[in-house]
């Protein structure tokens, strides 16, 4: 050959499949190693000892019985979100609108609460709270359904925006309601009366709370696994041309696990609402809407996989509060830690899919 | 009676960042890279140039030297958000991750980031002020020419602006015409159209994506730096940046990913951000659901260009995806 | 090119092939669907490298890596899919990846092009947008695209597949303008009478390996015609006499238009026998397809009729429905398509989950009944030999043999009237073919009408009681499976009726 073969040096292929040992190997490998820079990250701003750092951690998310149940109250809404936009994205559908669709919930929850907090029999207030959250919730996700499986328009960014037409939808509603006037907050609804409150077990609702998540993911694990409709799910987001082969019709498929997945989005906000905070703010969702697509997404769908990685963001995010607490940071610390143990997870897959070959001089292709 | 001199410059300063934003995630959608991580890239630009004058503020003992005042905060803006579009492109374009993923994870981050410094800075650094105050340097990010004052209107709707304003119009203007008009830009534009053209026709695909997302995140970042320098007067307070970034993105489909039209959507998204302090109301709520505006028309210039189809109003096709040679 | 060898995992895709293009001559390289021919050619514009043999061009040994290359010695292809931007303009696509000196000038490019198109009489307008052109002026622009980097060598790859009759004489018209200009012009296509109306000479490919090569002017179609199809292979394949054929679907004056609008088929009408095979033949993308799906309610059609008869003699027409109501109508209907893995099956579900794409509506429960299908699975992997490690495999990590036996293993299970397949043994080795050819007359035995949509006249010939011939769109011809020629089919493909004046 007259020419120099210049071949690069590296040479992805994708890979055929890991065994599951080793993917998961991978995995753990890629959380430690986060571990380790989030280890020294906090190192760094407040000079505790690795030891200690993850001693507070563990203290701050598990110390005491209260901060326990705390971390399992946070972990119930998170898994409550990352279940309710599982199954969209499941079928490719990008509802980055978990975040708006909660809103809804939550303010379909709050109006009911407000305006008919004397009238109606709080069983039955409940109810009707817990109802409308859900046809809130489906109906804000509904849309940009209806607008892809008509005219194929974009969800991810319009899931996006229908997020902050909600915030504002909402803060309109808060300087309405705000007591007392002028202070911008709603203060706690039928405070007195506590109508259309969740009954407490014990000194509050959070019981009750991690109870229904249980039953959602129970639920959510049977319906993607076990249903006729879950099993559509799968074979659109797989292919929609298999999907109309097999006579599924792709546009009432997208349509109705919308409707889903916003409604356990607004059953959700009715949660947040009438069981844990009893008062609704703008940033009540809390940027779980976004979180939540992370769990799904790191957890492959995989509904049992998604306890686990709500359970170590959440872990990680009351552990990151107890250092910021005792050091006088900022509690955004959390987000920080959240943000790199995230960005390691997301690399990894890389390398679960990909192989990288180096090639060496002689040519020859070495795994 | 609507007081149009009055409006048009708070317009303009509320559209300032907006415009910063949406031309570097234009450019960063143009190569094809969707990057949801623009709200963050935003807050780490403005906490980083606030960080670098603080630090300056805090050790340069008598006043403050003009050309370095503003060329630090810049510097390590620049930096900063440098640093995090090369984290998106090292996870989207080398290792291939999902981009709305990324985006999400990186905004998370990027907020979190701005929001812990913002918060912590002055306890990290032992400083004895009681908040993060930097009317020193934001004097020198908002000045203008002396001239505009003894213009009347003319000088108060055009020249009332500190140089990052200019700046970001220059950008906006540059980016349309590279786009449109140069090698570089029509390469820029096959990769995010049709990745595999592209490499066929010799380009470097990723030598581009990457180039493409860290511009797109350092012109972004500049918007946080705007905001806190110029439009707050050097002062950072968590969480008032809010969801602009998100506007910024809105901004680039409501422009239609063309950032000469994006200088007077900027505009025109700011005013509506405004419009209620102008409007006659008795209902402090209102201006709320006017904030919701700019949301409500990017929907529906979503949704019209997506049933009119005309080609040229598409995202650009290959949006959001990878690319991998040999999937081909 | 000398003792060119291509190999693709056990296939010999080119076995010590010799070819000499000579400067200025139209060249034509004539062969059946996957006898070589664009493998070949993508070895010379730097797609793949040949695993053994040398090329030299204008005498120096060459080392062609990639399509960048190939321009750096003139030789630039035109493929059958094209590689354009569909925002751009036709200059903009045609300068893109152009490392020029000085700053962008669309103008000047656009007069260059022009320049280029008065030339050879091409008919484009270099500020038109791609997604606005037709099929043909984007082949013009890939054409134009090719010469603008100065290309010496033209090699394309079945132009005349999209084209109209029209279209494809000024396309002639052009490429003698082009060797006019003293360019060479390399043309792979399976249609004889274009090798006669363009080429000077003439090489033919078999099986991946060279034939022969003629002048044009001293050959004649049956020549060619006997050495791009070889003699007739005696392959074994059974084939029980037809059991008690009764019209099964019948149908007439069918056209269909694809979403672009071309026309795909054109006024068809033909009778699908129960308890036979009807083999199709024709030259691939000639609305075997097209004519799968609509018979099975996926594909929208302008006009005519498809009726089924069921075995009381009543007739139901299947247009205008789609699958789940055809099915609903009782019309026992299985589909074996041709992209197995994009549409038969889904690659990421396992064995199981794949057999219940069919049948996971049946019963009231909300929730799918996996047992049967988990059921039909094990016998479909056993009576069928499927070689896979269990039945929670992806079924695409299965071998292309062992995916299509999962395939059309679930399509019988359904106990079908009507049983349509395409290209059901592409890709799978000889053992696996055997077994799909044995499935098929299996369900001819039980009365199933059977459309089999093939590529190799020697399997249809020995397979089919009848064969359909397709030629662009419309019916060619149907010929009797026992005593069809092969020219006579070979002839049929390529021209109407297959006649000489029949055009």
């Amino acid at each position: 050959m007259s020419k120099v073969n210049k071949e690069p040096l590296l040479h992805i292929t994708k890979r055929k499949e890991l065994p599951m040992k080793q993917t998961w190997m991978i995995r753990i490998g890629a959380i430690i190693a986060a571990l380790i820079v989030c280890a020294i990250v906090t190192m760094l701003l407040t000079g505790l000892d690795p030891f200690s750092v993850f001693g507070t951690m563990i203290y701050g998310a598990l110390g005491t019985e209260r901060k326990a149940i705390i971390l399992f109250k946070e972990l119930a809404m998170l898994l409550s979100v990352a279940l309710a936009l599982t199954p969209a994205f499941k079928m490719k559908f990008w509802n980055l609108g978990g975040e708006g669709q909660i809103l809804m919930g939550a303010w379909a929850t709050a109006l009911c609460m407000i305006y008919m907090g004397d009238k109606i029999p709080g069983f039955l207030l409940i109810i009707i709270c817990l109802v409308a959250a859900i046809i809130c919730g489906a109906i804000w996700a509904m849309i940009p359904a209806f607008f892809k499986a008509k005219w194929n328009t974009n969800e991810t960014l319009f899931t996006l925006m229908m997020n902050y037409v909600a915030i504002q939808l909402v803060a309109y509603f808060i300087i309405l309601w705000e007591v007392p006037k002028g202070s911008g907050k709603v203060g706690i609804i039928n405070q007195t009366t506590q109508a259309g409150w969740l009954p407490y077990i014990g000194t509050n609702s959070y019981i009750l709370v991690i109870i229904f998540v249980a039953i959602i993911t129970a639920g959510m694990y049977i319906y993607l696994k076990y249903s006729k409709h879950g099993y559509e799910i799968s074979v659109v987001g797989e292919s929609q041309r298999t999907a109309s082969y097999v006579g599924i019709k792709v546009d009432k498929v997208i349509i109705r696990t919308l409707l889903l997945s916003g409604a356990i989005c607004g059953f959700t906000g009715w949660m947040m609402v009438s069981g844990v905070d009893h008062t609704i703010t703008t940033t009540l969702a809390g940027g779980r809407g976004f979180l939540g697509i992370m769990v799904s997404w790191l957890a492959q769908f995989n509904v049992i996989a998604m306890v686990f990685a709500s359970l170590l963001i959440v872990f990680l995010g009351q552990g990151a509060g107890e250092i910021s607490t005792n050091f006088g940071l900022n509690e955004s610390f959390a987000d920080i830690i959240t943000g790199i143990i995230l960005f390691f997870i997301i690399g990894c897959e890389f390398f679960i899919n990909y192989k990288v070959h180096v090639r060496k001089k002689s040519g020859k292709e070495e795994a | 009676m609507f007081d149009l001199v009055a409006f048009i410059p708070r317009a303009v300063m509320q559209g300032m960042p907006l415009l910063f934003g949406c031309t570097g995630e234009t450019i960063s959608e143009k190569a094809g890279s969707l990057n949801l991580g623009i709200p963050g890239v935003m807050y780490v630009g403005g906490i980083c140039g606030v960080i670098g004058s603080f630090l300056y503020e805090q050790a340069c003992e008598g006043p403050l030297n003009p050309f370095l005042a503003i060329f630090i905060p810049m510097a390590s803006c620049l930096m900063g958000s440098l640093l995090m579009g090369l984290l998106f492109s090292v996870l989207t374009v080398t290792l291939r991750a999902n981009q709305n993923v990324v985006g999400l994870a990186m905004t998370t981050f990027g907020v979190g980031f701005g929001n812990f410094f913002g918060g912590s800075l002055i306890k990290l650094t032992g400083g004895a002020v009681p908040s993060i105050a930097l009317s020193e340097t934001s004097r020198f990010f908002s000045k203008h020419l002396a001239i505009a004052d003894s213009l009347g209107w003319f000088g108060k709707i055009f020249l009332s602006y500190g140089f990052l304003t200019y700046l970001a119009i220059a950008i906006a203007i540059i980016t349309a015409y590279v786009l449109k008009k140069t090698r570089t830009g029509l390469q820029l534009r096959a990769v995010g159209e049709n990745p595999a053209t592209a490499d066929a026709a010799g380009i470097n695909v990723n030598k581009y994506k990457y180039c493409a997302i860290c511009i797109g995140c350092m012109i972004a970042g500049l918007g946080g730096l705007f905001y806190v320098m110029d439009y707050a007067s050097g002062v950072w307070s968590n969480d008032a940046f809010g969801d602009r970034g998100w506007l910024a993105i809105a901004l680039v489909i409501f422009t239609l990913w063309k950032p000469n039209f994006a200088i007077f959507g900027a505009i025109i998204f700011g005013g509506l951000y405004i419009l209620h302090l102008f409007l006659p109301s008795g209902n402090m709520a209102v201006k709320e659901l006017y904030k919701m505006l700019p949301y409500i028309v990017t929907i529906i210039v979503l949704i019209f260009t997506s049933v009119r189809k005309r080609r040229e109003d598409q995202p650009p096709e290959s949006l959001g995806l990878p690319y991998f040679r040999e999937d081909r | 090119m000398r003792d060119i060898t291509k190999v693709f995992g056990t296939v010999k895709a080119n076995n010590k092939v010799n070819l000499d293009i000579y400067r200025g001559e139209i060249l034509s390289l004539l062969g059946e669907n996957g006898s070589g021919k664009t493998t070949l050619m993508n070895m010379l514009s730097g797609i793949y490298y040949p695993d053994g043999g040398e090329v030299y061009i204008n005498g120096e040994l060459a080392a062609i890596h990639s399509p960048k290359e190939a321009f750096g010695y003139g030789i630039g292809m035109i493929h059958q899919h094209f590689k354009l931007v569909d925002v751009f303009t036709a200059t903009e696509n045609i300068i893109l990846g152009l490392k020029e000196e000085g700053k962008l000038d669309l103008k000047k490019a656009a007069e260059k092009i022009r320049q280029i198109c008065d030339t050879y009489g091409f008919d484009i307008d270099p500020d038109q947008k791609i997604y606005n052109m037709s099929v043909s002026q984007k082949q013009t622009v890939e054409i134009v695209k090719v010469l603008y980097r100065g290309a010496d060598i033209l090699i394309l790859d079945e132009p005349t597949a999209v084209l109209t009759p029209q279209e494809t004489e000024k396309l002639f018209a052009v490429l003698r303008n082009m060797k006019a200009a003293g360019k060479t012009v390399v043309i792979i296509t399976h249609k004889l009478h274009e090798v006669m109306a363009i080429s000077d000479r003439v090489a033919v490919l078999r099986k991946g390996e060279f034939v022969g090569e003629m002048i044009t002017a001293e050959t004649n179609e049956q020549e060619m015609t006997n050495m791009m199809v070889g003699r007739v292979v005696s392959l074994n394949i059974d084939r029980p006499e037809p059991v008690d054929p009764k019209p099964r679907i019948k149908i007439e004056n069918l056209t269909v238009k694809s979403q672009d609008g071309i026309l795909k088929l054109d006024d068809v009408s033909f009778t699908a026998n129960s308890g036979e095979i009807l083999g199709i033949a024709g030259i691939s993308g000639c609305g075997q397809k097209e004519l799968l799906e609509a018979i099975a309610g996926l594909q929208p059609v302008e006009n005519g009729t498809i009726k089924y008869i069921d075995n009381d003699g009543e007739a139901d027409e299947l247009i205008g429905k789609d699958p789940l109501q055809i099915a609903a109508m009782g019309v026992a209907l299985s589909f074996v398509p041709e992209d197995r893995l994009g549409m038969g099956l889904v690659g990421n579900m396992d064995l199981t989950d794949n057999m219940m794409l069919r049948s996971f509506r049946k019963g009231k429960s909300v929730f799918t009944d996996r047992k049967t299908p988990k059921a039909l699975a094990e016998r479909v992997v056993d009576e069928l030999e499927v070689s896979t490690s269990s039945l929670s495999t992806p079924v695409r990590k299965l071998s292309g043999g062992n995916v299509q036996k999962v395939l059309v293993g679930r399509e019988i299970a359904s106990a079908p009237t009507v049983l349509l397949s395409a290209y059901a043994v592409r890709g799978l080795d000889i053992n696996s073919s055997y077994t799909i050819y044995d499935l098929l007359n299996q369900q001819k035995k039980k009365g199933v009408a059977v459309v089999y949509v093939g590529e190799d006249l020697d399997v249809l010939m020995e397979l089919s009681d009848r064969i359909l011939v397709l030629c662009g769109g419309k019916v060619s011809g149907i010929v009797d499976g026992r005593t069809a020629d092969k020219n006579q089919i070979g002839l049929m493909m390529t021209k109407l009726g297959g006649g000489a004046d029949n055009e």
